[in-house]
């Protein structure tokens, strides 16, 4: 298609229609609220859903939640966790329906990609993206962060409880024909 | 010897020695400091113009962000490529800055302060000493583009020069008819032409912005030739980023290139200066007896801070501009020049002569 281009006029060729309609925009962007964030005073409310750092939580009776699978470390792209399990004769979990507990868990917030593939795959619904995004440090090794610090970060996620809904489903199972 | 300098001051040569320095050194300092102001102030209106903020982190409002600026000119690392030619390389940010200090010396910037005239050099060619010195700083983009030995700065140094010879020359002519109705080529003379109140509509000043078609049209001239003058938007051709990578400044780095930066901004407020000068009355405002010079103390002040805050007026013009309007093509900005200002402005002469010739017969 070829588009005519018209001739202009004399009104126009004097530049001025340009110019108050420039004047007109910006004079009305120069009155109008700014959309600058202050941003170590304001700051961005995340999303619930948003895949920040990944931190280990812990269940409603402050027990780990981590059974040292393993999973999340062997589906972790860049490589970023690193599980030490507790080994024959080692660390016995703090609460029951586990067998075992990480004797160190360590995240490299350097390498994290943020994929949330540990998410997805915890079978014990233990680690979670969460919402922090700005993550510093002064050295790489304060970037690994440790069992006691992901646990600590990461809170109680008394939300979710799995064993809790799985022991909820196991009764109504033995009370069979379920009512309603 | 103290005591032979001191007197030697009393007598009237050490006098004017002694005001001038002080008053060079004033200007020199407030000029200097309206100009990292002018950053800011830039800075700040582009922001808004954007709903943005702006720079408000250094100090309170931001207003110690030219400190900063400064700081962080002198502090940064001064490359200088092995292509350049080195003596022209150096000398180019130079004639960026000195010529619009230097031209300040004939604006009159206030009417007497205590015995002192508010102007540095009362020239009777004022104006000649001016477009004398505007004409020296095309060298800086000039000799800044052949000097990078590189072609985006050789781009913007040639689209440069060609703009400022072509635009000097309308700038040049336009103003010819404000001093044929003043019949004198000092500024002080052009001041004291526009005071009073206009003979048609008597609430309004005497400015020659209104007091004639003429002096109108030909401070239209003067205007949009100023910003050629000057290399601001809508006629930054010399350095549009978005072509040329920034033209003729790209091989520069630290202070040369803040030289460059300040230079820009003292240009613009001498072509502000110089149309609060020519068109709008300079120190003067019709009201209150404040177009006569000032007898006391307080007066002065107040005609210095008039004349202040009408380059204040047109600082904000010169900004707003800039963030307002795109760049012309190259052809459109020549034809504009050449085939549209240059014989607007002869006619304009011609027809303010004819007219002063018919009015006196």
């Amino acid at each position: 298609m070829i588009v005519k281009r018209k001739a202009l006029n004399l009104w126009e060729r004097l530049y001025l229609p340009a110019i108050i309609g420039g004047f007109q925009v910006t004079l009305r962007h120069f009155f109008k609220k700014k959309v600058t964030m202050q941003y170590p005073e304001e700051k961005w409310v995340v999303p619930a859903d948003y895949r920040g750092a990944p931190y280990l939580v812990k269940d409603q009776d402050g027990n780990t939640k981590c059974v040292s699978c393993q999973l999340c470390e062997f589906v972790c792209p860049p490589k970023a966790i690193k599980i030490t399990p507790p080994g024959d004769s080692g660390l016995r979990p703090d609460r029951p329906n586990a067998e075992k507990m990480p004797l160190e868990f360590e995240i490299n917030m350097l390498r994290c990609i943020f994929c949330g593939f540990c998410q997805e795959v915890c079978p014990e619904e233990a680690i979670f993206l969460q919402q922090d995004y700005s993550l510093t440090g002064l050295t790489r090794q304060e970037m690994i962060y440790d069992k006691e610090k992901l646990l600590a970060l990461g809170g109680t996620h008394a939300g979710i409880q799995k064993w809790k809904q799985k022991q909820v489903e196991a009764n109504e199972q033995e009370n069979f024909p379920v009512k309603n | 010897m103290i005591q032979a300098a001191i007197d030697w001051f009393k007598t009237p040569a050490g006098q004017l020695v002694l005001f001038t320095a002080v008053k060079v050194i004033a200007m020199f300092s407030v000029m200097m400091t309206m100009v990292a102001y002018v950053v800011l102030l830039e800075r700040r209106i582009c922001a808004w113009m954007q709903d943005r903020i702006g720079p408000n982190r250094v100090g309170p409002y931001g207003l110690l962000q030219p400190a900063a600026d400064g700081l962080k000119a002198f502090l940064k690392e001064e490359m200088t490529p092995a292509h350049v030619r080195k003596v022209l390389f150096t000398l180019a940010p130079m004639i960026a800055l000195i010529p619009a200090v230097l031209n300040l010396a004939v604006i009159p910037f206030g009417s007497t302060l205590g015995k002192q005239q508010m102007v540095l050099a009362n020239l009777n060619v004022g104006i000649l000493y001016t477009f004398g010195f505007v004409s020296l700083g095309v060298y800086s983009i000039v000799l800044a583009g052949y000097a990078s030995n590189s072609k985006f700065p050789f781009l913007g140094g040639i689209r440069s020069s060609a703009q400022m010879i072509s635009y000097e020359i309308s700038m040049g002519m336009s103003v010819i008819p404000v001093f044929l109705f003043v019949g004198s080529l000092n500024l002080s003379d052009t001041i004291r032409a526009q005071t009073g109140t206009l003979n048609w509509l008597p609430w309004l000043p005497n400015w020659f912005v209104l007091q004639s078609p003429m002096t109108f049209l030909a401070f239209c001239i003067f205007l949009v030739a100023s910003f050629a003058e000057t290399n601001r938007t809508p006629f930054d051709l010399a350095e549009a980023e978005q072509e040329l990578a920034g033209g003729y400044n790209i091989e520069y780095s630290s202070i040369k290139f803040a030289l460059f930066f300040m230079g820009e901004y003292a240009n613009i407020i001498l072509v502000s200066a110089m149309m609060v000068t020519l068109f709008f009355g300079g120190w003067t405002l019709p009201w209150f007896g404040l177009d006569h010079p000032a007898t006391d103390l307080l007066r002065g002040v107040l005609h210095i801070g008039i004349f202040l805050a009408k380059v204040f007026v047109f600082l904000v013009g010169f900004i707003w501009v800039r963030w307002m309007w795109p760049r012309f093509r190259y052809d459109q900005l020549m034809d504009l020049g050449w085939r549209r200002f240059i014989p607007v402005a002869l006619a304009n002469i011609l027809a303010t002569a004819v007219w002063l010739w018919w009015r006196t017969k």
